[in-house]
This record gives C-alpha cells, structure tokens and sequence, in this order.
C-alpha cells in the first residue's frame, strides 16, 4: 500500500527537469515546478506549447524521457501497475473534452468509477453519493440524460463531477473555461475554488483565460516553448516585462 | 530519442512499420488471454456484449442464411439431375451448408457488422480520450472494453452459425419441397445421412476462431485509432477488411487440419 502524504515543505507535485518529446517534436524542454497542499497552481500557455502533456506526465498517461515527476513523493513513472492504479485514485483527471463517455446516462457516467474502485458500496450508498455530488456541480436535473443532449458546460461540470466522486486529493483541470461564455466560465471557476474548500484538493488549473487564472490561482506559470518563463502570483507575473508575457496580456483585452 | 539523430529504418520505412504493426498486434491478442482469467470479472458488460453482437446481425443473417439455402439448391439442382442423381441433393446440399456455408456466411456478415461497429465504437472512444480517461480512474479499459467484447464474438457466433445453418436448411427444404415434393422427415434424414459429428465439430471450431478473430481485428484497430474522427472511420473500414482477410486465411487452414483428421 502506498502511503499519499505531503512532503516536509508541504509539496504535494513536485517536478524536476522534465523533459519529452514526441518524434522530433520537443514539447517540455526543462520543466520543473512544485504544487503544495490545497494550492490551486494555473498553467498557461499558447496552444500546443504542452499543457496537456504536462499533465498527462502526472497521471501517467505518458512517460517522460527524462526528469522526475514525484506525485505525494513517488516517482510516477516508477511504479508498478497496481501502485499507478492506487494512485490515480487519488487523482481527478478533468479532460479538456470531458471525455464523457457517450453510450452511458449521466448516471452511469458517475456510478462508473465506483462500480470498479468501491465495490463494497451498497446500491443505496452509490445512488447517495452520485446525486451528492452532482448537486455539488448544480446539475441533479440532468441524472438521467445522456452526454450528448448536454450543453458543452454541463459537459464540463459533468466531467468534473465524474472525479470527483471517487474523493481524489489532488485535481488536475485541462481546460475548465475553455470555449464556454464568460457567466458560465464563471460559474466553473468559482466551483474550482468551491471544490477546493469543499474536498480540500490540491489543483492544477490549465487555461489560456486570464480571468479564469485570476480567479482560481494561488500561483501562475506561463509556459512557452517547453520551459517556465515565469511563476509567481497572477500579478507578479503580469507585472512582468516579458515579451511572450505582455502578448498575452494586450492580445486578451484588445478593443 | 534525441532530435537531432536521423531515424534509423532496419529495412524500409513501410516494412518495419509492418513488422512493428504485427508485434503490437501480437502483444495486444496475447494479452487477452493474460487478461480473461483475471478477477474482477465483468460478467454484467459480456452479457450485454452478447446481446448487442447477436441482435445487430440477426436479421441480416437470417435474411442471408435463407437466400443462400434456397439459392445454393436451386443451382445444384441441375447438375445432379444430369447424372440422375437428384435424391443425393438434401445431403450434398447439408454437407455444403454444415461443413462451409454456414461457418463462413457467419463470419462474414459478422465482421461487416459486429467488427466494424466495434473498430468505430472502440475508436471513437480513444480520440475522443474516453479511453484515457477509464485509465485513469484506475480502470483498466482492455479488461472492460477489449476482454467483454471478445468474449461476446467467441461465444455469439457460434451461436449464430448454428442458426444460419438452421435457417438456410430450411431454405434448402423449401426449394426441394416445392420442386420434388420432398416430405420435411425424409428431407432431414437423408440430408444428415452423410453429416459426421466431426463436421459440426469442426464448423463450431471454425466459427470460435472467426468469433475471435472479428472481436479482436476490430478492437485492435479502434484501440489504435488516431487522428481525430477520420481515424475513426479508418479503423472501421480496416476492421473489417483485415478481419475477413483473416477469415478466408484461417478457413484454409481449418479445412486442412479437417481434412487431415477424416
Ligand atoms: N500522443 C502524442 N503523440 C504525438 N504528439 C503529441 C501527442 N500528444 C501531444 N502531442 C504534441 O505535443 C504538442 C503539445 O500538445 P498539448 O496537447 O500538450 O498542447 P496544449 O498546450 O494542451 O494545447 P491546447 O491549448 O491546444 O490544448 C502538440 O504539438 C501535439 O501535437
Ligand atoms: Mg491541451
């Protein structure tokens, strides 16, 4: 059995010169960076610069070629099948799709993880926790339908309501806000913050939306071409001179 | 893998590639087996697998099953009777539907089916990051997606076979019946006159190894979909070309082994 504490500087990620690539693609040329406990870290970044790599590498989807990914202090890519397994129970992946999956009801989308991982549950109990939880998204209308006739939000708070079901310690977020208009982009980051408060989760926040950094962030880092240019809180880092930085600051808010 | 260092090929580009191809095709159906004895158990998604495979072509191949029966009579009808040899017609018309017909007509029909609709279902779920996202509930997808639906094929075409030869003997009886005015008894007696229990042995046989076959080609190819929606279709089309090509190939083989063992 795993033991999932923080480190002795309360570190909950930490990341050491991580490096991959795919073919002659170099996506993460360098990257290292700590998340301590009940943080809210946000990752930004252009598109394709490897957000979504970055936290494919932290569940183990993909394995780095070089450098250290150590999750509660062990090395992800490190472990053995069954130990990835105990691990990823304790972290909820939110796809920047949702990756709900199509031929089950919202029902069955959230008994799904729990049919599997908490087998002692009595029928009664999973049928308590999945509308517990999706009344904490604020969509127990929707039980019974099915991911297609749901809006691209509902989609989202959906698919965050499916990780969350199985209490993990730590959420990583590909995308929350993206494509979404800026009332219900708000309403997602303030279920961030509530789900933080709430489960006491320890967060990654991947976005290009700057309010949505705002608002969520206890720390930012801007990523461009596979490396940190920049970490800090959201105004120390858009405080900064930095070219890449200022871009993506004047390109925001242009009228 | 550095960026700088040119890619090395041992043969050519398409020959390894194929070679590499065949490997993970390999790893991947070995892994069935590593993989089907292993508690947890998904019993509740087999049954439901089983019953998708079996209702999606039952109609088509009863449809298929009668048509060949009575087709496959009505042209054999004139050979015989050249040599007068027309009360040999129900068995060779058995023979022909129990050791052949039926067993590919099955497998055929299912891999257009069953094979394409898992190669498009399966691959739709891995671009659209479905599949990632069981894995990382801790689910392992190649128990809950690839095992249930092999499973389903291996048991369901049997099964189906030994339906379309049902329906396609009593194709055959009919078109006898209208034309020699045949009772159903001496139909059927003399047709399983010459039917041994090895050639429904073997039929069964066969038609485990398409039901394998069909699960597997299209599971492979819809867990290796790539490329957004168009890869999607790509692994349903490639599902059923290699699954049938598989099928001729392994019905050669099969016939062989029948053969020698008579
Ligand atoms: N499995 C893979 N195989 C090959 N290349 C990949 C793979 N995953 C990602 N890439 C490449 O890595 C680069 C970074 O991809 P990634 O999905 O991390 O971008 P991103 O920062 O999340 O962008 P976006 O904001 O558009 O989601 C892209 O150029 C992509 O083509
Ligand atoms: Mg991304």
């Amino acid at each position: 059995m795993l033991e999932f504490n923080k480190g002795k500087d309360g570190e909950v990620i930490r990341i050491r010169d991580l490096y991959k690539s795919f073919g002659d693609l170099k996506v993460l040329d360098g990257v290292s960076l700590d998340v301590y406990d009940r943080e809210n870290f946000v990752v930004l970044g252009r598109s394709g610069t490897g957000k979504s790599v970055l936290i494919k590498l932290i569940s183990g989807l993909l394995t780095p070629d070089s450098g250290s990914v150590k999750v509660f202090g062990h090395e992800v890519s490190a472990l053995n099948k069954y130990e990835l397994m105990e691990l990823r129970l304790q972290i909820g992946f939110s796809f920047q799709n949702s990756a709900l999956y199509d031929s089950m009801s919202v029902r069955e989308n959230l008994e799904f993880p729990l049919e599997h991982n908490a087998r002692h549950l009595t029928r009664k109990q999973m049928k308590q926790s999945v509308e517990a939880v999706l009344d904490a998204v604020g969509l127990l209308q929707t039980i019974n339908q099915m991911p297609s006739e749901l809006s691209g939000g509902q989609r989202k708070r959906i698919g965050i309501a499916r990780t969350l079901i199985i209490r993990p310690k730590i959420m990583l977020y590909d995308e929350p806000t993206s494509g979404l208009d800026p009332i219900t982009s708000m309403e997602i980051n303030n279920l961030i913050n509530e789900v933080r408060e709430r489960f006491n989760t320890t967060s990654i926040i991947i976005t290009h939306d700057l309010t949505c950094a705002k608002t969520t962030g206890d720390k930012v880092a801007m990523l461009s071409n596979g490396k940190f240019i920049k970490q800090g809180t959201f105004e120390e880092v858009f405080k900064d001179n930095d070219e890449r930085i200022k871009q993506f600051y004047e390109y925001k808010f242009i009228d | 893998m550095s960026a700088k260092s040119p890619r090395k090929f041992l043969i050519s580009k398409k020959v390894d590639a194929f070679f590499s191809d065949i490997t993970s095709a390999s790893i991947f159906t070995l892994r069935f087996f590593k993989e089907v004895f292993r508690p947890p158990y998904e019993f509740r998604e087999v049954i439901k697998q089983c019953y998708q495979v079996g209702y999606r072509s039952l109609f088509l191949i009863a449809l298929t099953g009668f048509i060949t029966g009575i087709v496959f009579t009505k042209q054999s009808r004139p050979s015989l009777s050249e040599f007068g040899a027309q009360s040999w017609l129900p068995s060779l018309v058995a023979i022909a539907i129990i050791r052949a017909l039926a067993p590919l007509v099955t497998a055929l029909i299912c891999s257009g089916k069953v094979g394409s609709n898992m190669g498009a279902e399966l691959g739709s779920m891995k671009v659209t990051e479905q599949i990632d996202a069981m894995e990382v509930s801790s689910i392992n997808p190649y128990k809950f997606l690839v095992v249930t639906r092999v499973l389903a094929t291996t048991i369901m075409i049997p099964v189906l076979m030994c339906f379309t030869g049902f329906v396609a003997m009593m194709g055959a009886y009919l078109n006898v019946h209208a034309n020699e005015q045949t009772s159903m008894t001496t139909f059927f007696i003399a047709a399983f006159d010459k039917i041994s229990f090895l050639d429904v042995f073997s039929s069964l046989v066969k038609s485990i190894v398409y039901g394998f076959t069909i699960g597997m080609v299209g599971c492979y190819k819809g867990f290796n979909a790539r490329n957004g929606t168009e890869g999607v279709g790509r692994a349903a089309n490639s599902a059923v070309v290699l699954s049938m090509f598989l099928i001729f190939m392994e019905e050669i083989l099969l016939v062989q082994v029948t053969n020698y063992l008579r």
